[in-house]
C-alpha cells in the first residue's frame, strides 16, 4: 500500500510541483494518473520512489516512510519499485540481458555486480522475464539494434526480473506508436493482475486511461481535482481536469486500439 | 534621422573599430620584434644545413640495428614502452578524477570545481618540466620520462573524460538509481557503458601524443629515442641524426594511423 | 519462488573469449613496457623520501625570482607570438593546398597531405634541438621551431574547415566567372576567416607553453631558467618559475578565449 500524507513539493525556482497530495492507493490497483502537461504527474511519480525529494508531507510504502529512510533503507524500499520512462533510459550499448539484469543489483553484494557475476538464479529469472514479455530471441543482442516497443519491453522486463511489488510509469508510451502502445499497455495490464503488482502510470491519452486503468487520478496544478473509476470518469470530468475540452491529441482514438 | 545617415554612421563606428584593432596589432609587433636579441646568425649556420640535409639523403642505416648496445630500433622501442606505460599510468589517476570533476556526477558545484582545478593544474604542467622533477626522485632514464607522462597526460585526460560524462544521457543512471542501486552500481551500470567509447577515443588521442612527447624526453634525460638524438646532435654525426629523425616520422607515423583508424571505428 | 523454466529455446550466447583474450593481451603489452623500461614502483617507494625532500625544498616559492626571470618570461611571449605569426602566414597556401575541394590536382593534393602529415610528426622540442644546431643557442631557433611547429597545428584544423564549407557560395562564384584567386577570396575567404583566426589563437595558448621549455634545449625563453634552477638544486627557485609560468599561461588562455568566443 502507498500512503500519501499532505505531499508538497515546491522546486528551487519557486514552482509549485504538489500542493497538499493524500491518497491511498491498495495493492494490486492499476492507476492512471492524467492532467495537462506540467500539472505535476511527473513529480508525483518520482516522489513515490524518491527520484524526487518532497518538500513537506510523508509517503509510506507498506507501512514504512520513503521520506525519511536512510541511504541504505532508500535503496531497499525501491528495490521493490520498479520504474519504466518514457525514454526507456536503457543503456543502449549494453546488451539486453545485462540491461534487464541491472534490475537485480539491490539483491546483490555491490563487488559481484560490479564484476557481472550475477547468481545464475538471478539470471534464469532475467531471461524468464523475457521470454514473457515476448524477448527471450534478443538476449544477447545490443539495446540500440532495438525497436522503441522492443525496448520498452526490455524495461518491463527489468521490472519483472526485479520482482517489483509496484511499478511507476511514467508516460511509457509517448514515444511509440498505437500498435505497440496497445502491446505495452497489456504486458503492464498482464503484470497488473497475473503478479498482483500495483501498476500506477502517467498517460497523455486519456482513453488509454479509460480502457485499462481501475482507478483515475486527475492533477490539476499539483492538486488532486478527480480521483474515481474509469465510469465515474466522464468527459465533463476530464474537462474539468483540463480546464477546457479534450484535443483531439489527447485520444488515442478508437481506430487505432 | 535617415537611413543613410544610419548606414554612414554604423560603417564609421566599425571603421573605428577595425583601426583601433590594427593600431594595437601594430603596437604588438612592434614590440615583440624590437625586443627580440637578434645575435646575428653563426657562420656555421650554412654548412650545418647543408650538413645535415645530406644526414637525410644518405642516413646512418648501420644505426638502425646493432646486435650490442645502443641502437634506434632499441631507442624507439624504449620510446613506445615509455608512451604506453605512460598512458597506463595517466588511465588509472585520470578516471577517479575525471569522474570527480564531472558535474553532473556530484551534487554540490564546489566538489565537481575542485576536480577541474586540479586537472587544470596538471594540464599547465609541461610534462619535460614534470620529467625534470621526477629525474630528481628516481634518477634519469625512461622510468622518471614515464612517470612524467603519466602525471602529466592525467590533466588532458582527467578533462577529456569529464566531458564525456557531462554530455551522457542521465536516464540510465536515473533507472539504475530507481532501482535501488548505490552509486558504485550506478557508476557501473549507468555510467561506465555509455562512456567507455568516449574514454577510449580520448585516450587514443592523447597517445598520439604521448608518443611525440616520450620522443622528446630524451632530450633532458629521462629515456626514449631523444637522448640518442641529442648525442648525435652534440656530437655533429648528421647522418645519425638523419637516421634518428626519419625513425622518429616513421613510427609516429604509424602510431597516428592505427590510432585514428581505431577512433573511427569506435565511434 | 517463482517459475523460471523457460518454454522456448534459449538464443546462443556469444563468447566472451575474444574479449577476455584482447584485455590480456593489451594487459601483457602493458606489463612488458613498464619492465622493458624498468618501471619499479619499488624504486618509486624507497626514493619517495626524495620527493618529499624535493616539495619541502620548493617552500617558500622563491617570490624574487620572477622579477629576475621577467625578460625571460618576456622573450617566452614574444617568441611565441612571433612564432605563431610566421607559422600563420606560411600555413596559407599549405591550407589551400591540402583542401581536397579548392584544387583538382588529386596528385598535389594528397602529397601536400602527406608533407603535413609528416611536419605534424615532428615533436617542437626536437625541432627546437635542431635549429638551435643550426642557428646557435638563441631565441632564433625557437621562433623558427614554432614557426614550423604552428604550420602543423593550424594548416591541419584550417584544411579540414575548408573541406567543410558550404559549397553555395562557391557554385555562385564560378558562376560569375571569377578565376581561381577570386574564388578563393569571396568564396572560401569570408566562410573560414573567423575559424582560421580561432585556429591561430588556439595554436597561440599551445605555443606560450611550448616556448616556455624551448630554452632546456637552448632555444631561448624562459627555459634557460628552469634549466639553472634546477641544476643548482634551487627547488624555491623552479616552484617560483612554475608558478610564473602558470599563471602567466592562464592570463594568455583567458583573453585568448574571450576573443575566440566573440568570433564564433
Amino acid at each position: 500500500m502507498i500512503e500519501l500524507n499532505d505531499v508538497s513539493k515546491v522546486y528551487s525556482n519557486g514552482v509549485k510541483g504538489l500542493e497538499d497530495v493524500n491518497l491511498k492507493i491498495n495493492k494490486g490497483e492499476f492507476v492512471s494518473i492524467v492532467g495537462l502537461s506540467g500539472a505535476g504527474k511527473s513529480t508525483l511519480l518520482r516522489s513515490i520512489n524518491r527520484l524526487i525529494d518532497i518538500s513537506s508531507g510523508d509517503i509510506k510504502i507498506n507501512e514504512k516512510s520513503i521520506t525519511s529512510a536512510s541511504e541504505k533503507q532508500l535503496r531497499l524500499i525501491r528495490r521493490d519499485i520498479g520504474m519504466i520512462f518514457q525514454s526507456f533510459n536503457l543503456v543502449k550499448r549494453s546488451s539486453v540481458l545485462r540491461n534487464v539484469l541491472s534490475g537485480r543489483v539491490a539483491y546483490n553484494n555491490t563487488l559481484r555486480t560490479l564484476l557481472n557475476l550475477f547468481p545464475q538464479k538471478d539470471v534464469d529469472l532475467a531471461l524468464k522475464a523475457l521470454e514473457r514479455v515476448n524477448i527471450l530471441d534478443k538476449a544477447y543482442t545490443r539495446s540500440s539494434e532495438l525497436s522503441g516497443g522492443q525496448q520498452q519491453r526490455v524495461s518491463i522486463a527489468r521490472t519483472l526480473a526485479q520482482e517489483a511489488k509496484i511499478i511507476l510509469a511514467d508516460e511509457p508510451t509517448a514515444s511509440l506508436d498505437p500498435v505497440t502502445t496497445k502491446q505495452v499497455m497489456d504486458d503492464l495490464k498482464k503484470i497488473n493482475t497475473e503478479d498482483d503488482v500495483t501498476v500506477i502510470i502517467n498517460l497523455h491519452f486519456v482513453d488509454l486511461a479509460k480502457e485499462y486503468s481501475t482507478r483515475i487520478i486527475g492533477l490539476q496544478a499539483g492538486k488532486v481535482v478527480f480521483d474515481g473509476t474509469p465510469e465515474e470518469a466522464t468527459p465533463e470530468v476530464f474537462e474539468e481536469i483540463y480546464g477546457r475540452s479534450l484535443k483531439e491529441d489527447e485520444l488515442l482514438g478508437e481506430e487505432n486500439l | 534621422m535617415s537611413q543613410r545617415d544610419q548606414l554612414k554612421k554604423a560603417r564609421a563606428r566599425k571603421r573605428g573599430k577595425i583601426a583601433i584593432i590594427l593600431i594595437g596589432l601594430i603596437a604588438i609587433y612592434v614590440w615583440a620584434i624590437s625586443g627580440i636579441e637578434f645575435r646575428g646568425i653563426q657562420e656555421t649556420a650554412g654548412p650545418v644545413t647543408k650538413n645535415i640535409l645530406k644526414g637525410f639523403i644518405s642516413p646512418d642505416w648501420s644505426y638502425v640495428y646493432s646486435p650490442d648496445g645502443e641502437d634506434l630500433i632499441r631507442g624507439l622501442l624504449e620510446t613506445l614502452a615509455i608512451a604506453i606505460a605512460g598512458i597506463f599510468l595517466s588511465i588509472i589517476l585520470a578516471v577517479p578524477v575525471g569522474l570527480w570533476a564531472a558535474k553532473n556526477l556530484s551534487k554540490s558545484f564546489i566538489t565537481s570545481q575542485s576536480g577541474k582545478g586540479v586537472l587544470s593544474f596538471f594540464r599547465t604542467l609541461p610534462d619535460i618540466i614534470l620529467a625534470l622533477l621526477f629525474i630528481k626522485v628516481v634518477g634519469p632514464g625512461a622510468f622518471a620520462g614515464m612517470l612524467a607522462l603519466g602525471i602529466g597526460a592525467m590533466g588532458m585526460l582527467g578533462k577529456l573524460y569529464a566531458e564525456e560524462v557531462e554530455a551522457m544521457d542521465p536516464g540510465p543512471v536515473e533507472s539504475i538509481a530507481a532501482v535501488g542501486g548505490n552509486k558504485l552500481q550506478q557508476l557501473a551500470f549507468g555510467v561506465i557503458p555509455q562512456v567507455l567509447p568516449g574514454f577510449i577515443s580520448a585516450t587514443l588521442y592523447r597517445f598520439e601524443i604521448n608518443m611525440r612527447s616520450a620522443a622528446t624526453l630524451g632530450l633532458i634525460g629521462a629515456g626514449g629515442v631523444g637522448t640518442a638524438l641529442i648525442f648525435a646532435i652534440q656530437g655533429r654525426s648528421w647522418d645519425r641524426v638523419g637516421i634518428i629523425l626519419i625513425g622518429i616520422v616513421v613510427v609516429v607515423l604509424i602510431v597516428d594511423l592505427l590510432s585514428s583508424a581505431l577512433r573511427k571505428k569506435i565511434t | 519462488m517463482i517459475d523460471t523454466k523457460l518454454n522456448g529455446p534459449l538464443p546462443a550466447k556469444p563468447s566472451r573469449w575474444p574479449f577476455y583474450l584482447f584485455l590480456l593481451g593489451l594487459f601483457a603489452i602493458v606489463l612488458i613496457s613498464a619492465i622493458y623500461i624498468g618501471a619499479n614502483p619499488i624504486t618509486f617507494i624507497q626514493n619517495s623520501d626524495n620527493m618529499v625532500d624535493l616539495f619541502v625544498r620548493m617552500f617558500p616559492p622563491a617570490w624574487s625570482y620572477i622579477a629576475t626571470t621577467t625578460p625571460a618570461m618576456l622573450e617566452t611571449i614574444r617568441m611565441a607570438l612571433l612564432g605563431t605569426t610566421i607559422g600563420m602566414i606560411f600555413s596559407i597556401p599549405i591550407m589551400f593546398l591540402c583542401a581536397r575541394n579548392i584544387f583538382r590536382l588529386r596528385w598535389l593534393v594528397e602529397l601536400s597531405r602527406i608533407g603535413l602529415n609528416i611536419l605534424r610528426t615532428i615533436p617542437d622540442l626536437l625541432l627546437a634541438a635542431i635549429f638551435a644546431a643550426i642557428l646557435g643557442f638563441s631565441p632564433l631557433a625557437g621562433i623558427v621551431a614554432l614557426s614550423i611547429f604552428s604550420i602543423g597545428i593550424i594548416a591541419k584544423l584550417s584544411f579540414e574547415a575548408i573541406e567543410n564549407i558550404d559549397n553555395g557560395p562557391l557554385e555562385s562564384m564560378t558562376a560569375v566567372g571569377a578565376n581561381k584567386l577570386q574564388w578563393i577570396a569571396f568564396g572560401v575567404v569570408p566562410q573560414i576567416l573567423p575559424h582560421f583566426v580561432s585556429y591561430v589563437l588556439y595554436t597561440f595558448e599551445i605555443n606560450i607553453r611550448a616556448a616556455a621549455i624551448l630554452g632546456l634545449v637552448g632555444a631561448g625563453g624562459i627555459g634557460v631558467f628552469y634549466d639553472r634552477a634546477l641544476g643548482f638544486f634551487a627547488y624555491d627557485q623552479v616552484l617560483a618559475l612554475i608558478l610564473y609560468t602558470l599563471v602567466v599561461v592562464i592570463i594568455i588562455d583567458l583573453i585568448s578565449l574571450k576573443i575566440r568566443e566573440k568570433l564564433l
